[in-house]
Order: structure tokens, then C-alpha cells, then sequence
């Protein structure tokens, strides 16, 4: 659609369809998290950690191993946290995903009271803040279940899932509120005028016209997530940072600090940037095809 | 065109299958529609003509239950369009009535195949091999046998245009209703479409068609319709509407585009 009308405009309309792209685009990230990550922050990030190491190195007593001997002795524990943070990652994205487009799709039901409380807990979720979820889901839900006379325990670590799983839950419902209201009306007028009934529209016309509208957004999402699951370390779940507090004063060299938070971010940094480049370019691609 | 059917009154000789009786529609304080009754014959082409913003898209949008009427009555073959309440209803009509937009809305995740044949697949249940081979007869009649597998986005606005005519038809309505579905082509694309629908015409469809194609209208109507403001000022056959209006407002209508 875009490049046909982009072919057909007058020359004279280019500056203002400019100026309007732009304008739109700013709109649309208001509207949705967006994370820019790009190649200068590996950069700044990179200088941190050798400003870090070399702190450390003039801080190191004589007896001491060398900075980087100490941060290689530590890698291989830390690796492991970082794994456990992807896991998070990846379990609590899959849950809220799943949550999310059925609370997406509660939005526009034309049920007023399905439609309305859809839209409170999608805007409670996505409100509050990460951090006090966290704390909810810890601290309210119990360490085990009885079910049928079998005790099941619950593990920390799923109730931090679960904690960082409600407010993905509340961001994918409204890029999915927002992708379906996306589509023009006319499409629905269409399929309208061809005897679809409302669910075949939603499932077989609208919602696969919303996938790739969707999954910038979706992306950008799981970056975020990726980054924000270390806040499981302040309920005290074994990931990367904890392990990192651990390390820190297993050796107690005030002076490492630096260098070993800058490491810390360096994987993170590491993880989520090929994500965000390919979020970029998938966006300037769908861009172009729509 | 045989010059018997051109000034035949519509319902005269023939079963009417299309029939509005003082139809009122409203947005808000403004009055859309303001009292607009006719009749389309079985097999019949009505054009309503008329300046912008006089209500012909929403007429046409009321015709298939896309927009409700705030009083008067519809009527398409048995169904009372007015009366119509749930879903399951409005769909039985729309499967007799099919509607062509301005702006083709096809489907654009689905290739120009596969647009003809999902109406007939999931909303008739017909058997998804013969749906093929009448959607690949439709193209073919449309002339784009070999854009089967084209994406919407690949093809002409006329091209476009003509697949979502096809895709009506394999509906197998009782009524295509045409939205000005040229308006949005530029002249050379124009013919090609005009062409698909003045096949379709004469096969006998009946067609009811808000068009801007003056010549169009003439040659092929059964009647014109005049509309402006929300009423039918005038209607007749085109040559007596075109050759000899009787309104001072069609006059100037008229004067204005020819």
C-alpha cells in the first residue's frame, strides 16, 4: 500500500508526507515500549568495564590474583545465573503471551462487562510497577499447594515467573488491542459484505494481518523482560546478579565492584542487542510491505 | 442493449427483488438519508448518480445491512432488511447480496486465489476443489487467469479491482452492489473493470451501481437514479434523465460534468 502511494503522490506532497511519516512514527513509539539499543552503548558499556578493571587492578593488594584471572574464576557460576535468567525470560514471556492475547482479545469483545474488566486489568498491569508485582506474587502466593493430598511446593523461581508474567501479560494485551484496532475498518466492511460472521473475521482476515504489526513490539517487549528479570535477585531467586552479590563478597575486594557489574551488563548487553537490531529491521520492513 | 429493457419501468414487467420504501437514515443531527424509495427489477441495473455527500455509498451500505436505517423499509428478495436482528440473519442476506468497494479491500495476506475462494470455503461449506474451479473459472472471466497466485499488493489498482468482483461473485449473489468502484482508477484501468461489470449485466445480474461513469450509466442502465441532499430528485431511464431532465437541480447536475 505504502510504496504505491508513494509512487503515485504528486512531488509536490513529498516534504508534508515527510513530515507527517515522522510525526506518526513518534506517535507509535509513545504508544508502545520501545528500547533503542545500539552499537554505542556497547561501546560506553565496554569503557566502563576496562575503567572497572583498572580501578580494581590499582586497588589490588599484593597477594591478590589479577582482575581478570578473578573474573574468569567467577564466569563459569555466573554463566549459569545468566541461563537461569534466560529461562525466567523465556517462561514468563511464554506465559504472558498466552495471557496477553486472550486479554487483547477480551478488549474488543462487544460484551460491556468481558470488554471493561479486560480493560482494567490490562491497564493495572501495565501500570504498576514490575518491581511490586514481584513482591506480590512472592510474598502473597504460598510456598506450596496441596492438591488431592499431594503437596506440590512452589519454588521461588516460579513465583518470580509468574511475577514478571503479569505485566507482559497487560504490554502483549495492548499490542494486540492496538494491532487488531489497527487494521482499517473497511476490511471488516469486506468481510462483512461476504457473510463472515465476527469470530471468522477476527481469526482468518484481521488477526493474521496483525502478526507482523505485532511482533516489533513484541520483541522490544522481550528485551525488556530479559532485562528486568534480575529484579528476581531482590526476592532472592539464584540468578545472574545474585550470584554477582555473592561472588562480590565471597571476595571482598570493595574494589571489584565496578568491573564486575559492568561484566554483568556486558552479557546482558550482549544478549539483547542482536534482538533489538532485528526488531529495527523487521520494523523497516513491514514498513515498507503494508 | 436491446432498446425494449432500456426504458422498461422497473417492476413493470419483471419479479422486483430490490425494494425501498421511504428509507431514513441519520448520523447524529445530520440527516443522511431523507426518504429514498425505488425498485430494481430481477436481472435489472440501476446507477445512482448524484454529487458527493448526497448519501449514495450509505444507500448502498443499508441495501446490505452494513448500515442500519432509522425508518422506512428494505426489502431483498424474502428479507425484510430492517427487521433483520441477529448476526445469523444478516448473514443469510449478505450471502444473496454481495457488495465491490471503492478502495477493493481485499485481503492482503491472502493471494488473489485464495480471496476468490475463502467466502464459498468457510461461510457457504462448499467443497473447498469445485470452489477452486470456479474461483480459477472467475479470474479467468475477469481476465487475470494468470495472477492467481499475485498478492493483492502486486497487482493493479483495475487488476485489484477486478478480483474483488470476482471474489463477490463466487458468492453466487442475487444482487452485486458496486460502490463506485472506479472512482479510485485512473482511466485506462477503468475500461477493464467497466468491461467485467457490463459482461456481468448482461448475463443478467442484477446490479445497483453508485458510479460516476456517466456514459456508463447510460448504455447500460435499466435506470438512473438522481440523488442529492438525501432524496431521489429525479429517475428514469438514462435517456430520458440524460437528454431531457425535468429538475432545474439535475439540469445543473448534469451540466456540470458533461
Amino acid at each position: 500500500m505504502s510504496s504505491e502511494v508513494r509512487s503515485r503522490a504528486l512531488p509536490v506532497l513529498l516534504p508534508s508526507a515527510e513530515r507527517l511519516r515522522d510525526a506518526a512514527l513518534r506517535e507509535r513509539e509513545i504508544g508502545t515500549p520501545t528500547w533503542r539499543l545500539d552499537w554505542s552503548h556497547g561501546i560506553a558499556l565496554l569503557t566502563a568495564f576496562a575503567l572497572g578493571c583498572g580501578i580494581a587492578q590499582a586497588q589490588a593488594q599484593p597477594a591478590d590474583s589479577s582482575i581478570f584471572a578473578t573474573i574468569w574464576k567467577w564466569t563459569p557460576l555466573l554463566a549459569r545465573g545468566f541461563v537461569f535468567n534466560l529461562a525466567i525470560s523465556f517462561m514468563a514471556m511464554a506465559l504472558g503471551t498466552l495471557a496477553g492475547v486472550f486479554l487483547g482479545f477480551a478488549q474488543i469483545s462487544l460484551l460491556r462487562p468481558v470488554k471493561r474488566s479486560a480493560f482494567l486489568a490490562t491497564h493495572f498491569f501495565r501500570n504498576a510497577p514490575w518491581l511490586v508485582l514481584l513482591f506480590y506474587c512472592m510474598f502473597l502466593l504460598p510456598f506450596q499447594v496441596t492438591l488431592f493430598g499431594v503437596t506440590v511446593p512452589i519454588p521461588d523461581w516460579t513465583k518470580a515467573t509468574l511475577g514478571l508474567a503479569l505485566p507482559v501479560m497487560a504490554n502483549v494485551s495492548e499490542v494486540v488491542r492496538g494491532a487488531i484496532q489497527s487494521i482499517p475498518t473497511t476490511q471488516w466492511e469486506a468481510a462483512a459484505s461476504l457473510a463472515f460472521n465476527r469470530r471468522q473475521t477476527l481469526w482468518m482476515i484481521i488477526f493474521p494481518q496483525c502478526i507482523k504489526r505485532m511482533l516489533p513490539p513484541w520483541m522490544n517487549l522481550y528485551a525488556i523482560l530479559t532485562m528486568a528479570t534480575v529484579l528476581a535477585s531482590i526476592v532472592g531467586v539464584n540468578e545472574m546478579m545474585t550470584l554477582t552479590q555473592r561472588a562480590l563478597s565471597a571476595e571482598s575486594r570493595p574494589g571489584l565492584l565496578l568491573a564486575f557489574y559492568s561484566y554483568v551488563l556486558l552479557w546482558f548487553f550482549a544478549y539483547c542487542y542482536p534482538i533489538a537490531r532485528w526488531t529495527v529491521r523487521l520494523e523497516a520492513r513491514y514498513a515498507v510491505n503494508q | 442493449m436491446n432498446p425494449g429493457s432500456s426504458s422498461a419501468v422497473p417492476g413493470s414487467n419483471r419479479e422486483t427483488i430490490v425494494e425501498l420504501h421511504d428509507v431514513h437514515q441519520s448520523f447524529g443531527d445530520v440527516e443522511v438519508l431523507r426518504g429514498i424509495s425505488f425498485g430494481v427489477a430481477k436481472g435489472g441495473v440501476a446507477c445512482i448518480i448524484g454529487p458527493s455527500g448526497s448519501g449514495k455509498s450509505t444507500l448502498l451500505r443499508c441495501i446490505n445491512g452494513l448500515v442500519p436505517i432509522k425508518s422506512g423499509s428494505i426489502r431483498v428478495a424474502d428479507f425484510d432488511v430492517h427487521a433483520l436482528e441477529t448476526d445469523q440473519q444478516k448473514i443469510a442476506l449478505r450471502k444473496e447480496v454481495s457488495m465491490v468497494f471503492q478502495q477493493y479491500n481485499l485481503f492482503p495476506h491472502k493471494t488473489a486465489l485464495d480471496n476468490v475462494m475463502m467466502a464459498p470455503i468457510h461461510v457457504l461449506r462448499e467443497n473447498p476443489k469445485e470452489v477452486r474451479e470456479r474461483a480459477l473459472a472467475l479470474l479467468a472471466k475477469v481476465g487475470l487467469a494468470t495472477k492467481c497466485d499475485a498478492y493483492p499488493g502486486e497487482l493493479s489498482g483495475g487488476q485489484q479491482q477486478r478480483v474483488a468482483i470476482a471474489r463477490s461473485l463466487a458468492m453466487r449473489p442475487e444482487v452485486m452492489l458496486f460502490d463506485e468502484v472506479t472512482a479510485a482508477l485512473d482511466p485506462e484501468t477503468v475500461k477493464e473493470v467497466l468491461n467485467t461489470i457490463r459482461e456481468l449485466a448482461r448475463e443478467g445480474m442484477t446490479c445497483i451501481l453508485v458510479t460516476h461513469e456517466m456514459r456508463f450509466a447510460r448504455e447500460l442502465a435499466d435506470e438512473v437514479l438522481f440523488t442529492d441532499g438525501g432524496l431521489i430528485v429525479e429517475a428514469g431511464a438514462p435517456a430520458e434523465l440524460f437528454d431531457r431532465p425535468q429538475r432545474e437541480r439535475t439540469r445543473a447536475f448534469l451540466s456540470q460534468i458533461l
